[in-house]
């Protein structure tokens, strides 16, 4: 909402040196917010200027530009270069001469272009800062101004007019209004309120006008009075007197013609929108109503609207003439022939007015203002301010032929407002004086009780509803400034959770192993979905319909990280996210949307928790080199071994270890995939990504990993039974098995482990050979084995009577035979 | 027999030894020196096996001659041994010498995202005020995303144009606008009194520019007691403020309208960097939990009141650095998180 102060001044008293700034800081300070100060930055001569004539000259570059002789009041024209073409010969425009300084700091001098001095320049409503159209020069005529070349542009365009805008929040819809910005500087400030609403109001008579919403949405109908006045015998093409013009300027709105304007400075005086019709283009009377099935409209914006069952309609006798509250229909719109008009001053229900809005993405000044809820009792008095400014500024003649309707207003209830309540709630011991005063200033009616008030809103508060709303008006004139500052005290908390420190200790773990964390959208494509073979949540209104789908994997996300960070130059890389997936597991949500008045029964918040499964996953993934090439250091590229190290990494932050087994993935080397595994259960992989889906992204050699971190959660060690660290010496033996090279040396070495027993306190591979010495398909595997008693010296027969127990254990497994 | 005495001879036979000893600068050669002097063949061992031609009224005195030479060669090649050693040790340390600044780094050094370690330690925060951190769904119910956010069922945010619906239509899913479902989840399940904040992603459908992003982190709190006010609002969000931006950071409340809150207050916070001067930042959002809320969860509003409150993550990042452009946080650009390493 702009609020151009001298229109303010009209209904509430400034300081005589008053700033926007105070004005804003005032508004603020009882809740509304600061959006911004308007006020045109222009110094200099902008004069009003008359085209005498002009050449379109053709350029090199195809430009066409105007070579215009303007006269702007001296004893001779002035030459301006100018490259807009929507004007014509004997046009008044607003013309920068040398020296006029415009928004930006553009400084408007002489100079010298396509061949020409250009004596200055006509402006544009976009350079003058007081619109967007940039597509062609200001026209003084078109918007309704009459003015002598030579004369000041900048007063006659209202140039040195200010206004502050502020932000209304979606409950307060009385302060879309000069009457409600008034009424909150007033509330703000101590000044003096007149309201404008309060004007002396006549009835018309004889017009016919029938309510008749069969479908009220919500228990609301959709219309809840309507009055129509007529006014006859206007001049449609009387001009928009200046100061008009410049208020709605400054208030964001283009002057039209008089009839409109006048409905439209009425709805910023008062706010309550208002539809102007041409009498004589009715066909009888008007019915409101809810649309007919398949019924349509053509609008004042000249198109054709299919109407839906809920919208709300103005009709006459030939059918609809108006989206109720949203917007007039072409039909009965005013024009340059209409003689009569007639006033519709509505109460529309807001839901229905929001949906319409909504529906036909039509948001309105109209639409805004009723969807938020106008004053329930404000229509009787903007229909006769609109009758007198027709009757004022367009020579119209008021007569009695009109109606009021009405059906079901909303009536505002009485609250009762409990003594202590406001203190309870803000921390304010208030006297009863402030609270009763803040609420008289609202406009509240407030009556005492045995242990309060009783208090009845006024007609332009639809929100206040509740006991704790009038809380919140007592804070908020009385000030959230006086709110003081005080640390609660809860009870003992148990800190995180085990499933949270986890979580953060293996993002620590993986980036103090070299990782780098990266937040990756979690929207990915069809055929991303496609590799990770899962059921993928789809969304209804995605951004990127391409990437409608939620992520059922992290990996394919940061395989494009990689890929972004490549192409930056930044070739080796190791990322790594910890982030929800989502998975689809058949039927989700409800059919129904409980009742929130109170809490549902267990059955229901049961249903209400049939959601996707959404498990948090941790993967990294990996390009380039491990270790650059440096002196003494010659390069290593990322390989598989990295990433089940990483998946080692997460695992431990868990306090688990992992056991690899080979695996398969669709999209990945065939032969260089891994499951992960962790007590026996696939919590994961590691893989090195397919040749040919690397470079899809053009990346080399990737690999990558990712763990169900949710289930590295629920696995976490808990608890450990502490080895015996026994001082005493270690005896150590060597062991190479010869077996097939089909068989999994991890299989191989946890075999011998356990056959070998309790003595045996450590087993590490130290070799895979093949070749020489040994038969094709065979491999020989060495172990390093460490053995120790917790209590004494091993004699080395000990150590060798246990580690032949693990060989007869792999003989007996995978025929593995002793190599000498 | 030598003309010389048997003392001149030991004396001579010193002399060379302590002088090829003394010339010896390798453990080479004073190896050669010990076999020349003190080995088996060396002239006092060869002196000292003649001691037994001698005859024995001579040989006691002839022993001690020899024994004193023998002693002295003995002491000079020790010592000898002891420097050399050192020398030799000195020597290879310095051919060791290397340049350590052109030592080749074999660990990579990871990051942190900063937006990650922002909620931590923002969650700290908190943690060390003894509230608790409560976590939940991102694809979430409409009645705990709205309905019982007191959000009513025509109101603009649940617009298409504003919420991510998800498919099947109709089955009441969306992912969650904000981290405030969480808290009617903690209500519903927890033991009052509640202190809970509840940090997360959240969804929105915005376009993309430099100060809003369609998938961002918020961290919302809860508290519900007996006796909390907006004063305790204020001081919370204050205690928060100093956390993140100092103890010189100032917040301000301004009455605003939020359907979960009543009374609800803006944010703000006092900005002494920002570009074109200091000045107030619109931070989140604030309020006394409305009543329709608790009614919700099943609280009694009689009984238990309290406050609510919830901020962007991003947004605190950026005012923290002033970075100027959101968009850097979520394209992966590995630069962006090395520069903060592990520290924020």
């Amino acid at each position: 909402m702009r609020i151009p102060l001298d229109w303010l001044a009209d209904y509430v008293a400034l300081p005589e040196d008053v700033t926007p700034e105070h004005v804003l800081e005032a508004l603020v300070s009882v809740g509304l917010e600061d959006e911004a100060i308007h006020r045109t930055e222009i110094s200099g001569p902008l004069t009003v200027g008359r085209v005498l004539s002009f050449d379109d000259e053709p350029q090199k570059n195809g430009k066409i530009i105007r070579w215009v002789q303007v006269d702007v009041g001296e004893e001779e024209p002035r030459g301006i270069v100018c490259g807009a073409s929507n004007f014509a010969v004997d046009d008044l425009v607003a013309v920068a001469l040398p020296g006029t300084v415009l928004p930006g700091g553009f400084e408007i001098s002489a100079r010298k272009t396509y061949g020409h001095i250009s004596d200055g320049m006509m402006a544009s409503a976009s350079e003058l800062g007081i619109g967007d159209d940039h597509d062609g020069i200001l026209r003084l005529q078109e918007l309704g101004y009459s003015a002598e070349p030579g004369g000041d542009a900048r007063s006659l365009l209202g140039l040195d007019g200010v206004a502050v805008e502020v932000a209304v929040t979606t409950d307060r819809g009385y302060a879309l209004s000069l009457r409600g910005i008034a009424r909150e500087y007033a509330n703000a400030t101590g000044a003096k309120f007149n309201d404008p609403a309060l004007i002396e109001t006549r009835a018309g008579e004889g017009f016919p006008l029938a309510l008749a919403d069969d479908a009220p949405i919500r228990g609301h109908v959709g219309c809840a009075r309507f009055i129509a006045r007529a006014v006859r015998g206007i001049d449609v093409h009387a001009p928009t007197p200046r100061w008009m013009a410049q208020r709605l300027t400054l208030a964001g709105m283009r002057p039209i013609s008089i009839a409109v304007d006048i409905t439209n400075y009425v709805m910023l005086e008062l706010g309550q929108p208002l539809h102007a019709y041409d009498l004589d283009r009715l066909t009888g009377g008007i019915t409101v109503r809810r649309a007919h099935p398949g019924e349509t409209i053509v609008t004042l914006d000249d198109t054709e609207r299919k109407l839906d069952r809920e919208d709300l309609l103005i009709t006459d006798d030939a059918g609809p003439i108006g989206i109720a509250g949203v917007m007039g229909g072409a039909s009965t719109e005013v024009t340059d022939a209409t003689n009569d008009v007639l006033i519709e001053a509505a109460w529309f229900d807001p839901v229905t007015i929001g949906r319409s809005a909504r529906r036909h993405r039509l948001h309105s000044e109209a639409s805004k203002r009723f969807a938020r809820g106008v004053d329930t009792a404000l229509q009787e008095a903007a229909a006769e301010r609109a009758v007198q400014l027709l009757v004022e500024l367009a020579g119209g003649t008021a007569d009695s032929y009109g109606a009021t309707v009405e059906q079901d207003v909303p009536v505002v209830g009485t609250i009762a407002l409990r003594r202590g309540k406001a203190a309870r709630v803000m921390g304010i011991g208030y006297t009863d004086e402030e609270q009763r005063t803040a609420l008289q200033a609202i406009g509240a009616d407030v009556r005492e009780t045995e242990d309060g008030w009783s208090v009845t809103p006024p007609t332009w508060r639809p929100d206040l509803d509740d006991e704790i709303h009038l809380v919140e008006e007592i804070g908020r004139i009385v000030g959230f400034d006086r709110i003081g500052s005080e640390l609660p005290v809860p009870p003992p908390g148990r800190g995180y959770t085990r499933a949270q420190r986890t979580v953060r200790d293996t993002a620590n773990a993986l980036a103090a192993a070299g990782a780098t964390e990266v937040l990756v959208s979690p929207f990915m494509s069809e055929r991303q979905i496609g590799m990770t073979g899962e059921r993928a949540v789809e969304l209804t209104n995605a951004l990127d319909a391409e990437r409608r789908w939620l992520r059922t994997a992290l990996i394919p996300g940061l395989v494009e990280t990689l890929a972004r960070n490549v192409a930056r130059g930044l070739v080796d890389a190791a990322v790594f996210e910890l982030g929800t997936v989502f998975v689809e597991q058949g039927e989700h949500g409800t059919t129904e949307l409980p009742s929130a008045a109170s809490r549902p029964d267990d059955a229901t918040l049961a249903s209400l928790d049939n959601l996707p499964l959404q498990d948090r996953h941790v993967a990294i993934a990996l390009t380039g080199n491990r270790l650059r090439k440096q002196p003494g250091q010659s390069a290593e590229h990322y390989d598989l071994a990295d990433a089940l190290d990483f998946a080692r990494v997460a695992a431990s932050a868990a306090g688990l270890e992992i056991e690899v087994r080979q695996g398969s993935r669709g999209w990945t080397h065939p032969g260089r995939t891994a499951d992960i595994l962790v007590a026996g259960e696939v919590i994961g992989y590691a893989a090195e990504l397919l040749p040919s889906v690397a470079k899809e992204h053009s990346l080399e050699r990737v690999v990558v990993a990712e763990l169900n971190l949710e289930r590295l959660v629920q696995l976490r060690r808990t608890t450990l039974e502490p080895a015996v660290i026994a001082g005493v010496p270690a005896a150590t033996q060597d062991l190479s098995l010869t077996v097939q090279q089909d068989v999994p040396a991890d299989e191989v070495l946890r075999t011998v482990a356990e056959g070998a027993g309790s003595l045996l306190e450590n087993i590490r591979l130290v070799d895979d050979y093949r070749g020489a010495g040994l038969s094709d398909g065979e491999k020989s595997l060495t172990f390093a084995l460490r053995f120790r008693a917790p209590d004494r010296t091993l004699k080395a027969e000990e150590a060798s009577e246990a580690k032949m127990a693990g060989v007869a254990s792999a003989e007996d497994k995978f025929g593995a035979k002793l190599r000498a | 027999m030598s003309t010389f005495t048997l003392a001149e001879q030991v004396e001579a036979a010193v002399d060379q030894a302590l002088q090829d000893i003394a010339a010896a600068t390798t453990s080479a050669q004073l190896q050669q020196a010990k076999a020349d002097h003190n080995g088996p063949s060396s002239t006092l061992a060869k002196l000292n096996a003649s001691l037994k031609d001698l005859a024995p009224e001579f040989r006691k005195e002839a022993g001690a001659t020899i024994g004193g030479g023998r002693k002295r060669v003995g002491q000079a090649l020790s010592e000898r041994t002891g420097s050399v050693a050192v020398a030799e040790a000195r020597a290879k340390l310095e051919e060791e010498r290397i340049d350590v600044t052109a030592l080749p780094q074999r660990r990579q050094l990871g990051a942190r995202h900063p937006l990650t370690m922002l909620q931590d330690e923002m969650s700290d925060v908190f943690v060390g005020m003894g509230w608790e951190i409560a976590e939940g769904p991102q694809v979430e119910h409409e009645w705990f995303n709205f309905d019982a956010l007191n959000v009513d069922p025509d109101h603009p945010a649940r617009s298409e144009s504003d919420t991510f619906y998800v498919e099947p239509g109709g089955s009441h899913l969306v992912l969650r606008t904000q981290t405030s479902p969480v808290q009617i989840r903690s209500l519903l399940t927890r033991d009052l009194p509640v202190y809970i904040v509840s940090p997360g992603r959240v969804f929105r459908t915005d376009d993309i520019d430099a100060t809003h992003l369609p998938v961002f982190t918020q961290i919302e709190g809860l508290a519900i007691d007996r006796n909390l006010t907006m004063a305790h609002l204020r001081g919370t969000l204050e205690h928060l403020a100093r956390a993140m931006f100092g103890a010189d950071a100032r917040i301000r409340l301004r009455n605003n309208h939020f359907p979960f809150t009543e009374p609800s207050a803006e944010m703000d916070v006092w900005h002494p960097g920002m570009r074109g001067g200091p000045r107030w930042v619109e931070w989140g959002g604030s309020g006394m939990v409305n009543p329709n809320v608790l009614r919700a969860a099943g609280v009694d509003p009689e009984e238990y009141q309290g406050f609510a409150f919830g901020m962007g993550i991003e947004r605190t990042l950026q005012f923290r650095y002033l970075l100027p452009d959101m968009r850097d946080m979520i394209e992966g650009d590995v630069r962006f998180s090395q520069q903060f390493g592990m520290v924020i």
